[in-house]
């Protein structure tokens, strides 16, 4: 595996109020790699995500990418500096149609497009992502699956160094799984670097090459998800003490 | 940009032949239709101006007599130490500096709180503009004695007018006017593509700003007479926006549907019942927001295409562009 460090955590912090949602968080991501950010509900997993795409800001702690530090900047300008994500609960742009979607992505990039350029691309991208016939419905009409594919396809536009995946496989059907997992799959073969925060095991065991298991805010294991599924700790950590 | 391409020229040559027909008016009606004009042009810059920033946003904005009154007072000050369009430029500086103010410190604030916030901010101008007459200048009241006709406000607000559509025109085809459709969709999208939020709601604001200034500077010849609670009275800011809902602010010609019937309306109710005037406001207010919550073109886009949107129309049941 490539051993290039792309995002760098170090002693993350961040509390609501009396509530330390994420507790001295600390991991690195590798240029290239899937990496699952797994827990129980309410572990601070998506918080985790949150602070990395400046949806919030942190107490404490530092976020690096590509040598960058981009701790507490601006959503606007965590984006520009390489950074995609998608949200646990979908956000399209409801009455936009899907090539405006798109577009939004590309708009206001680092390098971005606009007028024919952007509709061609825009067009291309929705064909990658199999939604080129629905390219004029707006998004709001758009069955979940399609919603998810086109948030995706956002995410993207934006030519993202790394991509953040909250929960994007959750809510699909056996098949649509197959199909998501089949996606996110040919991502990592173009060379994105992804963290996913996933429940589903199937796709845990099939595209992690790594895994940070967290609970209660904390980091409880780092390791092939192999390691970390066998770990007592993280055993404890969904099941109980009697199942360790 | 698409400047030389059909889709673009066709409108503006319509748009170019229309308001050149309408330059014409003053030659073809009385004073009290051209005082009608006046209304109609004025109302129609003041609801497309705040539709500009209002419409893609759902930002309701009560600040409209804010920047009118700027404009006025400017007028009002400088109307006669200075010639008119260095006064118009000095007002329009004015209405600027201060839209920005109050962008910085309140686009942030969503949904009512902005709504009471820019209410708020019309009596403050107020009452800081009475202070500012009695204890430093010690007159209330000023006098507007220029050498501008009726016609000379309506062609220079017919100008402002067609200004404005141009600008809304090429606005609704840019990446800024397009960066603020996705942020009344979703702020939050919106930031994590990129877009500086705060920095693209601040400059509409302001734009719109500038017309409702320069309108009330156009206007401020009119009174001849103004103080403090003739130029920052509340209700044009109602007023304008009850005609760009009822026309819908989503669209560039939408609130002038709106202005038109509105205008009229309030000619007559003025001039039938000036005593209840204010509560038959409230009522044609109420009755436009349950009616026609998406405006008179809601009502055409809904007819034109029932099929398509019939998933969407639940989602849209809310009162056109509103403010949560």
């Amino acid at each position: 595996m490539n051993t290039e460090i792309l995002l760098s955590i170090s002693g993350l912090h961040k509390a609501f109020g009396g509530l330390i949602a994420v507790n001295q968080m600390q991991f690195d991501v590798h240029q290239g790699e899937i990496l699952g950010l797994l827990g129980p509900n309410g572990s601070g997993k998506t918080t985790v995500m949150n602070l990395i795409s400046g949806a919030l800001q942190s107490n404490d702690g530092k976020v690096v990418i590509s040598g960058k530090d981009i701790t507490n900047l601006p959503a606007h300008k965590i984006s520009h500096s390489g950074i995609a994500r998608t949200f646990q609960l979908v956000r399209v742009l409801p009455d936009l149609d899907c090539v405006e979607n798109i577009e939004a992505g590309l708009a206001y990039r680092t390098k971005p497009l606009w007028g024919d350029a952007a509709h061609a691309a825009a067009l291309e991208l929705l064909d990658r992502i199999g939604l080129s016939k629905q390219a004029h419905i707006p998004a709001g009409d758009l069955t979940y699956i399609d919603q998810k594919r086109l948030e995706l396809g956002r995410a993207l536009a934006l030519q993202p160094k790394l991509l953040l995946l909250d929960e994007w496989l959750a809510g699909l059907n056996p098949s649509e799984l197959q199909d998501g997992i089949a996606l996110v799959r040919k991502l990592k073969n173009e060379g994105l670097t992804i963290i996913m925060v996933e429940h589903v095991m199937d796709a845990i065991r099939s595209l992690c090459d790594r895994c940070v298991v967290m609970n209660a805010g904390a980091k409880i294991a780092d390791g092939t998800p192999d390691e970390v599924l066998s770990d007592p700790e993280v055993v404890r950590a969904y099941l109980g003490d009697s199942h360790a | 940009m698409s400047m030389l391409k059909p889709d673009f020229i066709k409108p503006v040559g319509l748009g170019a032949v229309i308001f050149a027909a309408l330059a014409f008016m003053p030659t073809l009606v009385d004073s009290y239709y051209m005082s009608l004009a006046i209304s109609v042009v004025s109302f129609a810059i003041l609801a497309t101006a705040w539709s500009m920033f209002s419409g893609p946003t759902r930002y309701i904005s009560l600040a409209t007599v804010v920047f009118f009154g700027i404009g006025a007072y400017t007028v009002a000050v400088l109307g006669e130490v200075l010639p008119f369009p260095l006064v118009l430029v000095c007002a329009g500086l004015a209405g600027t500096v201060i839209a920005l103010l109050v962008g910085f410190s309140t686009l942030r604030l969503a949904g009512v709180y902005f709504v009471i916030f820019t209410f708020g901010l019309t009596e403050l101008v107020r009452q800081v503009v009475s202070w500012y007459e009695v204890n430093v200048t010690r007159e209330m009241g000023r006098y507007v004695f220029l050498d501008i006709t009726q016609n000379d406000i309506y062609w220079q607000l017919l100008a402002l007018f067609a200004v404005l559509l141009v600008t809304g025109f090429i606005l609704g085809r840019s990446r800024l006017g397009f960066a603020l459709r996705i942020i009344g969709e979703d702020e939050t999208v919106a930031k994590h593509c990129g877009i500086d939020v705060t920095r693209v709601k601040v400059a509409l604001f302001v734009l719109s700003a500038l017309f409702m200034t320069l309108t009330g500077a156009i206007m401020a010849p009119r009174w001849t007479y103004i103080d403090p609670v003739i130029a920052f009275n509340p209700m044009l800011s109602f007023q304008v926006v009850i005609m760009a809902l009822l026309g819908g602010p989503r669209r560039l010609l939408g609130p002038l549907l709106g202005v038109i019937p509105l205008t009229l309306l309030f000619e007559v109710l003025t001039a039938s019942f000036p005593n209840h005037f204010s509560i038959l406001l409230g009522c044609v207010f109420m009755v436009i927001v349950y009616l026609l919550p998406g405006g008179v073109v809601g009502l055409y886009e809904k007819y034109r295409a029932p099929k398509k949107r019939v998933l969407a129309t639940d989602q849209n049941a809310e009162p056109g562009g509103n403010a949560a």
